[in-house]
């Protein structure tokens, strides 16, 4: 069969379990649309949570960010893993004990105080809308590039399928269909890494692969060639290739690490398990499951690199024929992802550090992991796999994300705030009515991405990192930090984070009205803008500490419900009252 | 708060320090503070830094959050407060 067909039946193949499983779990109440019932053991809950978390970015850009970025890639692989165990130690167990079913609930609740619990659902949209955009992107390219849709079609039909089993089955129906999404995506990424770590190195298993010797006889290590191999060509040697300086990878991965415990989308799914215990043990499982893609990761990087570069130039000083290039560089080539200029005439490829001489004009890094079966020469149905696999990654997590920003409205705004009087059928009726227009919007901010869009990800973790991750923290281990410190910290965190951001990278993003330039003389400490959400957090920190100290402390009932919830004893089902 | 709530708490806090040290120190520690002495060590074909900043910090984490959740649920045993 050839990979068209094949493309088609694993994508649609892989839509038609998920309706399927939607249907199977529709949500008849508000507590199964907003926390699945509470009823989600915690295996399923932790495979759940993988899939949640595993968006687009990691599943397509993560790999290929590392493969170019060597050693300094590792921020992400620690920053995105190292904040499930703040979340497992400090936020999930006492939410779960509190037992409601949105973190500005908590946040409302913990703060006694409207005005707390609206700035929370503020820095959640923010924070959740701009990570829903690249899930929207991701789900237009896959579409675009592997069923050669249109762009707009492709996000459509994402959009339809997202539609169908986020507003029938509300948490329940996103739960079991993650599940679902969590098989197909593991799947997809690890094949194709087994079968390159097996031709590579001999071993079939890509995180011992990476440290093996290579398979063509030769004795020498696969990072010791992939050194070799880049600093002949003029570029940084790949193991210890830092990204900025020391301080700035310390700080990135910090804010990654807080931004992740902070994200409101994956602290809500441990709204749906039915106890503390299951709580503590959800985040485990999850980070097992996650870590299963983020292990191989870093083969998959390294060796698409080096099947790069050996294809490129398969011995010192030979260089590969234009006009013998493999299919797979015709067919990125025609995406414009990938771009030759013969610079020299000589009909060959040079490809090099120096950019006075080097004919690879552009190498996107989103190809890699999608090319990657093709530069190693993997059967058809791999190559369908990986389109269904990056597919599965970017729904779940954006059905994640419009859970949270509908629930966050319906529950939090209408219910606690503007129409308490809201029957349980009517709040059902109308997060099912905001869900549709959150789709809707994200579609439209993914079809038409304003200028921000290519640094949307990175920018929810910041903004998580400096908002809601401090007032959590600050309502579970300080039992005297209230209403007004915690207001006071959430804005000077969010604002100081946008202000810094948008200082460097332009006004919402929008080239040319940076004031401070993006420079690097020009950023503080060395710190880039997208590692500022651990300086965020600080003043947020720092800001509540202060105004509690001249403002005073909570009333004596708060410091109860503070004790309340940080013993398990009598933690019921997620409630609404 | 009764003594016995309030040292529950403590061992609990206790508790998270000592597996946030860990947290530390394996991931900024000897993934990236300490990166080149530790490169000049080998894992096979890792260098040692390298291999705790791609691979073995994330190990230590999954190891802390399960070691954490099953201390957790015997103290809340000794407690009386487990659900």
């Amino acid at each position: 069969m050839d990979l068209k067909t094949l493309t088609y039946i694993a994508v649609f193949g892989s839509f038609g379990v998920y309706f399927a499983i939607a249907w199977w779990a529709r949500a008849g109440t508000t507590s199964e649309f907003y926390a699945a019932g509470g009823g989600v053991g915690p295996l399923a809950n932790g495979m759940a949570i993988g899939a949640d978390w595993m968006s687009a970015a990691s599943f397509i850009s993560m790999a290929g960010l590392i493969a170019f970025l060597g050693y300094g890639g590792s921020v992400f692989l620690m920053g995105w893993t190292g904040g499930y165990v703040l979340l497992a130690m400090c936020l999930a167990p006492y939410l779960r004990k509190h037992g409601k079913f949105t973190v500005p609930e908590f946040i409302g609740d913990r703060y006694y105080s409207k005005a707390a619990r609206i700035v929370a659902v503020g820095c959640l949209i923010i924070a959740s809308l701009t990570y829903v955009i690249g899930q929207m992107k991701g789900v237009g390219v896959a579409f675009s590039r592997f069923l050669e849709v249109d762009y707009g079609l492709g996000l459509g039909i994402g959009m339809g399928v997202v539609w169908v089993y986020a507003v029938l089955g509300g948490m329940k129906g996103i739960t079991y269909t993650q599940i679902a999404q969590y098989v197909v995506l593991i799947f997809a990424y690890t094949v194709p890494a087994v079968f390159i770590s097996l031709h590579l190195t001999g071993n079939p298993i890509p995180q011992l692969g990476l440290g093996s010797t290579m398979a063509d006889g030769s004795g020498i290590y696969l990072l010791d060639k992939l050194d070799l191999v880049v600093t002949d060509l003029g570029f940084k040697e790949y193991t210890t290739d830092k990204l900025g300086s020391g301080i700035n990878m310390f700080a990135y991965t910090l804010s990654l690490m807080v931004g992740t415990a902070g994200l409101p989308h994956v602290i809500m799914r441990f709204f749906t398990v039915p106890s503390v215990k299951a709580a503590r043990a959800s985040a485990g499982y999850a980070l097992v499951f996650i870590a299963l893609l983020y292990t191989v990761a870093p083969a998959v990087g390294a060796m698409a690199r080096l099947n790069l570069m050996s294809t490129i130039e398969p011995s010192p000083g030979q260089y590969l024929v234009y006009e013998e290039r493999p299919q797979w560089f015709k067919d990125w080539e025609n995406t414009g992802l990938l771009k030759f200029e013969d610079k020299n005439g000589d009909g060959k490829i040079q490809y090099t550090a120096d950019k006075e001489k080097n004919e690879m004009v552009k190498i996107d890094r989103d190809i890699m992991v999608l090319a990657n079966p093709a530069i190693a020469n993997l059967p058809n149905w791999v190559i369908a796999l990986v389109a269904a696999g990056g597919l599965a990654a970017a729904l779940s997590t954006a059905a994640g994300l419009l859970l949270a920003i509908s629930s966050s409205i319906s529950h939090d705004l209408m219910k606690g705030v503007l129409t308490p009087n809201l029957s349980e059928k009517n709040e059902l009726l109308s997060s099912r009515i905001i869900m549709t227009i959150a789709i809707l919007v994200a579609g439209y901010l993914g079809l038409n991405p304003p200028g921000f869009a290519a640094g949307t990800v990175a920018l929810a973790f910041g903004l998580a990192a400096s908002s809601i991750f401090p007032a959590l923290m600050m309502g579970i281990f300080s039992k005297k930090i209230s209403g007004t410190a915690a207001v006071a910290g959430m804005c000077a965190g969010i604002g100081i984070t946008m202000l810094y951001v948008f200082q460097h990278k332009g006004i919402m993003f929008i080239p040319g009205t940076a004031f401070l330039g993006d420079m690097e003389p020009n950023w503080f400490l060395g710190i880039s803008p997208n590692a500022f959400g651990i300086v965020g957090a600080i003043i947020n920190f720092s800001v509540a500490f202060l105004v509690c100290k001249i403002t005073g402390p909570a009333p004596a009932e708060i410091q109860q419900l503070v004790e309340n919830f940080r013993t398990p004893k009598g933690a019921g089902a997620a409630h609404s009252h | 708060m009764t003594t016995e709530k309030l040292t529950y708490w403590q061992r609990n806090l206790r508790l998270i320090a000592k597996c946030l040290i860990i947290w530390f120190v394996v991931s900024y520690g000897f993934g990236l503070l300490l990166v080149e002495p530790l490169n000049t060590i080998r894992l096979g074909g890792y260098k040692l830094g390298f291999w705790f900043a791609q691979q073995g910090s994330i190990y230590v984490f999954i190891a802390l959050v399960f070691y954490y959740a099953r201390a957790m649920n015997k103290l809340d045993e000794e407690f009386d407060v487990q659900e």
